[in-house]
């Protein structure tokens, strides 16, 4: 007896679960294929002809709305900006990143914990403490609004993330290995590239995937250091839904859209995820 | 190549290598040391010429101002329901889980999804989901009774709505993070228990629990530093408002900021968020670096 309520009470709490945390998600998908007047209904339609209307609207960049002139939306190129901004970011993180985790790994060197620990600070500092400052700076030398300027920033949120999962990768290859590869006559820097990133390579790899779901959510930094021209689609959709007389369909088909690469990202990680939550606390 | 030939110099090596790294802390440390000399300032964009050195007025100013302590007990009261919350439920959801099942495995990978979304995209699918005139859950809550629901419309339930998207949003986090605490754990206690014909709640709160803290303790005080200065989710939903109820640290210094143009303001407000999280920081990073030190070490055993 007691255990049927211990299992129709776990069959509820699935159930709750299911609902409370993936029903908004497949309700935005739905309502992506949905005209407005779908949409304004009181009593939600559960069966209706999906539409590609929004999708196509969105991809061109106009649309007619019944009884207004057409309208125009500018979404496509938050999209351009989002993949600049994300894929410039962790092409840098890599660049700075990987030799600077191979360092902290292998070599004891006098300050290099306290430069580690502090890069890992700056993933919890308040961003606007740093923002505001720059938001003037930029300014005034005339960097705001650019591409080069937000990805700079945006190192704020990657570097560490990369750094300490890196690190963590290399720590666990011998360096055995290494010292062989170099008495056969081969320099550090073949060694490094020939040995020691392969090895790490699921790590790298793993790592720069987190970092690009990171700076493609990431809103404040081009909200404030960045004008319509340059923002990414976490501003824009904003925008987006501020504005009036957008239909409904269309906001939620801008929102699916601006989900879409990081919810697969985040599939092809699962693996790693654990790790990278962590920042290499946890084996996952 | 030339960099493939290129001798190299023992102790200065490492440094080389973390330069650029270095290069881009320096970059940080300075917009930072100026945030905190805009802190001294009296600083209007709007008046520029009475721009000059003040002290501390600043810091007296805001908290002898009515609305910086209502901004401290808002963002308090979010971070503390967020994160009872979220341990709980994440918690509750990992020990369901924990089983290696096939539904429990495919909702494993699914359940992450809600933390994948950012959190500003987070707040707009909810504002479609609640939204007055269609949102599907009003729909669902007139079956149980409660219609016209006020959201994010009344100072009264604007914080609840909050809280519900950043639990939304961030309990797959600790969930994922305990699911992984929970599988790792070793075996042996629990077949000694299970020999001893322990009950269940003590094998719990005698075993799971204290083997399972270090992991609890981590992840919630990773949270607790994100949680207390969220901008995106409360700026996408309701921009502090109605009135000043959902308020927040870094909402309100962000309307210092664009609002008032009032830099010094906002810069002192921001110190003191500051000072908070890097204390906490600090806490974070010594748990943390324990929690790593033991789970390398079971891996080495």
């Amino acid at each position: 007896m007691s255990i049927n309520v211990w299992s129709i009470l776990k069959f509820f709490a699935y159930v709750a679960i299911i609902m409370f945390f993936l029903f908004p998600i497949a309700w935005i998908f739905n309502m992506s294929f949905m005209t407005n007047d779908e949409i304004l209904r009181k009593v939600p339609v559960l069966f209706y002809e999906p539409t590609f209307k929004n999708y196509i609207g969105l991809w061109e960049g106009e649309i007619a709305i019944e009884g207004f002139a057409t309208m125009y939306v500018y979404f496509k190129q938050n999209l351009i900006n989002s993949a600049i901004l994300s894929v410039g970011s962790v092409s840098v993180t890599l660049l700075l990143g990987v030799p600077a985790a191979y360092a902290f790994a292998r070599y004891k060197f006098k300050g290099g914990e306290d430069i580690a620990f502090t890069l890992l600070s700056f993933r919890f500092a308040p961003a606007l403490l740093i923002i505001l400052p720059l938001n003037l700076y930029f300014s005034e030398i005339g960097l705001y609004d650019s591409y080069f300027a937000l990805i700079w920033v945006y190192q704020l949120i990657t570097l560490p993330l990369l750094l300490w999962i890196v690190r963590g990768y290399f720590e666990d290859i011998s360096p055995d290995i290494e010292y062989a590869y170099r008495l056969d006559g081969h320099s550090w820097f073949q060694s490094f590239w020939k040995i020691s990133i392969p090895l790490a390579k699921p790590g790298i790899a793993a790592a720069s995937l987190l970092c690009f779901i990171y700076a493609w959510n990431n809103f404040v930094f081009a909200l404030i250091l960045g004008s319509s021209q340059i923002q990414p689609v976490t501003v824009g959709a904003l925008a987006f839904i501020t504005a009036s007389a957008i239909p409904y369909g269309l906001i939620a088909c801008g929102i699916v859209v601006s989900v879409l690469p990081t919810l697969i990202l985040a599939l092809f990680i699962q693996k790693y995820l654990v790790q990278g939550l962590s920042l290499g606390a946890i084996k996952g | 190549m030339w960099i493939f030939k290129m001798k190299i110099n023992r102790k200065l090596f490492p440094y080389v290598l973390t330069l650029p790294a270095l290069l881009v802390c320096v970059g940080i440390l300075i917009p930072f040391f100026t945030a905190v000399y805009y802190s001294l300032q009296r600083y209007n964009l709007k008046m520029p010429h009475m721009k000059g050195f003040i002290w501390f007025d600043n810091y007296v100013n805001i908290f002898t101002d009515p609305s910086f302590w209502n901004t401290i007990r808002v963002s308090l009261t979010y971070t503390f329901f967020t994160i009872i919350i979220e341990l709980l439920l994440g918690l509750g959801i990992a020990l369901l889980l924990a089983k290696r099942t096939w539904l429990n495995n495919v909702l494993g990978v699914l359940l992450v999804l809600p933390l994948m979304i950012a959190p500003a995209l987070a707040s707009l699918i909810w504002r479609l989901l609640i939204n007055p005139n269609f949102g599907v859950v009003n729909y669902i809550l007139s079956f149980l009774g409660l219609e016209d629901f006020t959201w994010a419309s009344h100072p009264d339930t604007v914080l609840f709505t909050l809280i519900m998207v950043d639990v939304w949003v961030f309990t797959p986090f600790i969930m994922i993070l305990l699911l992984a605490g929970l599988r790792s754990l070793p075996r042996q206690p629990f077949e000694a228990a299970e020999l001893d014909g322990v009950p269940e709640y003590y094998k719990f709160f005698r075993i799971t629990l204290p083997m399972l803290f270090p992991f609890i303790l981590t992840a919630s005080l990773f949270r607790l530093l994100e949680s207390i200065q969220q901008f995106d989710i409360i700026y996408a939903l309701s921009q502090g408002g109605p009135g000043e109820s959902s308020m927040v640290f870094q909402v309100s210094a962000y309307l210092q900021t664009f609002q008032y143009t009032n830099i010094g303001k906002a810069a002192a407000m921001m110190v003191v968020l500051w000072a908070i999280c890097y204390f906490l920081c600090h806490v974070f990073v010594q748990q943390w670096h324990k929690l790593k030190i033991k789970t390398k070490g079971e891996l080495l055993q």
